[in-house]
């Protein structure tokens, strides 16, 4: 029972062995890799394993605070120089193991030419709250 | 009425309903009950829920392909008598804590099945959808739907199911701790168990440190400086007669011992007064028990305050430095061993690998009080 985060790049990972841009895959290539993320979503639903995920788009922001009465400071997009987030998933699983697994089977999604892309995921622990008896 | 659950689910189990019709059947007679005992409260509210419950189950089975089976079963079985209650909760306890769950699952039936509690309330204590948590349940329940219990199941994985409950203990709407220690408490008076007794009083001495054990932005706060003034008394008096009882059975488990070790800590009025000594004895014991490298972790603490900081080093250079909390250990015995900049240089390593937010940041504030020491 430990929640991990799944981060998937657009950019900033190092390169997947099947490394195709999307855009230059068949069209139904594009339609088996959606409906392989939207299984692998569908069955952690059913084990109890999923929490949340979302995809993001390509564009963001900087933002920062810049000072009483004055508006925010933004900066870019500079979405060419900065590791680029495309979605996240959050899982609960019963042990680290678990969540690698998981997380080389969503690395196995199909690409170009119906192969895994075997791309890199970023896998990160929760930070917990909770009060476990240490002393 | 969400008492009376676990002994009617028990009674359906028992007399050979298969879990999750039962469960379906009892939550049918509740949603009866809810609609008739306003105007026509019952004399027996549990033989009322019982009949109704089984009603409800033979009519729906009925329906199905394993009718006859299902019915020659019922017919078969004698009426229950009060006294089996304490079996079938019981028979509950094993089953939701079968081995062939995976912790989690095991966790979220127990607490569904014995505790009574709804999807929802078992969702918002582990911070995860009710969706998600409802799946949980029933791929738990249709895992164990074939299982018969014709003998009594291994008691230790139920406490462990018990002690990963304590130990979530978030405090929202569902208590986790004081939901555990009610389970357990239903647990040791229906079997009777060294180490059930051994984990409530664990569970009780340290549910009566918990208010000093975090201060008041949550910050957490070391057993040594934690205001013994707010301990709970009553409950670690409560705590100590359990075990003793127990220990006095001399059939030693690790619960028992961890108690023990609990038990000493809860005794002394000041930090200074800790026996060490015979804490150190305890986790001797408890080492011998398990295989756990974390016992052999937290021994180390008590050599080094038994027979000082290098002693204390000594016992840990035997253990793998990969262990969580190893590093927070080094600290601790290479400060009192009057080294503080590798104190400090440890106890940021050990803040960048925690996974507790709470404990991140008191391992961040002790490496930047050693950090700020003029040298």
């Amino acid at each position: 029972m430990a929640k991990y985060l799944l981060l998937k790049h657009y950019r900033g990972a190092p390169a997947a062995v099947n490394d195709v841009p999307m855009p230059q895959w068949a069209p139904e290539e594009v339609t088996a890799h959606v409906a392989y993320m939207n299984d692998f979503a569908d069955r952690l639903r059913e084990s109890g394993e999923f929490v949340d995920g979302q995809a993001l788009a390509p564009v963001g922001e900087w933002v920062r605070y810049d000072g009483e009465g004055r508006p925010p400071v933004t900066d870019g997009p500079f979405a060419e120089t900065k590791d680029l987030i495309a979605g996240w998933m959050v899982i609960d699983v019963d042990s680290h193991e678990r969540a690698v697994e998981l997380a080389g089977e969503l690395s196995a999604a199909p690409g170009a030419g119906g192969k895994p892309i075997h791309e890199w995921l970023e896998l990160r622990p929760f930070l917990t709250t909770s009060h476990t008896i240490t002393e | 009425m969400k008492e009376l659950v676990p002994a009617v689910l028990g009674v359906l189990v028992r007399r050979g309903a298969d879990f999750a019709a039962a469960e379906d059947a009892v939550q049918d007679a509740l949603v009866e009950a809810l609609r008739v005992w306003p105007g026509d409260p019952p004399r027996d509210p549990k033989a009322w829920l019982i009949t109704v419950a089984w009603r409800r189950f033979v009519d729906a089975t009925r329906a199905d392909a394993a009718r006859r089976r299902r019915e020659e079963l019922a017919d078969r079985e004698p009426p229950p008598g009060p006294a089996r209650e304490r079996d079938d909760t019981l028979r509950l306890y094993f089953l939701c804590a079968h081995p062939s769950l995976t912790p989690s699952s095991a966790v979220a039936l127990t607490l569904r099945a014995v505790g009574g509690l709804t999807t929802r309330q078992i969702a918002a204590a582990y911070l995860v959808p009710e969706a998600t948590m409802a799946q949980r349940i029933s791929r738990a329940k249709r895992t164990v739907s074939g299982v018969h219990l014709d003998r009594p199941g291994d008691v230790a994985t139920v406490l462990r199911v018990l002690y990963l409950v304590f130990n979530e203990g978030y405090s929202g709407d569902v208590d986790l701790s004081a939901e555990a220690i009610r389970l357990t408490r239903q647990l040791a008076s229906a079997i009777d168990h060294p180490e059930v007794a051994g984990l409530l009083a664990l569970m009780l001495l340290h549910h009566a440190r918990r208010a000093s054990r975090t201060g008041p932005r949550g910050e957490l706060v070391p057993l040594a400086e934690q205001d013994r003034g707010r301990w709970d008394t009553a409950m670690i008096a409560e705590g100590v007669a359990i075990l003793q009882a127990a220990l006095a059975r001399d059939r030693l488990g690790e619960f028992q011992a961890q108690a023990a070790i609990a038990a000493l800590h809860a005794d002394a009025r000041v930090a200074a007064e800790t026996d060490w000594v015979q804490i150190l004895e305890w986790y001797d014991e408890l080492a011998a028990l398990t295989d756990s490298p974390i016992v052999r972790l937290n021994r180390a603490v008590a050599v080094g305050e038994a027979d000082g900081p290098r002693a204390g080093l000594a016992a840990l250079a035997a253990l793998d430095d990969t262990l969580p909390r190893y590093r927070a250990v080094a600290a601790h015995l290479h400060e009192r061993a009057g080294e503080p900049a590798v104190a400090a240089r440890l106890y940021a390593e050990a803040a960048a690998r925690s996974l507790d937010l709470a404990e991140r940041d008191h391992l961040t504030r002790q490496a930047a009080r050693l950090n700020a020491r003029p040298t």
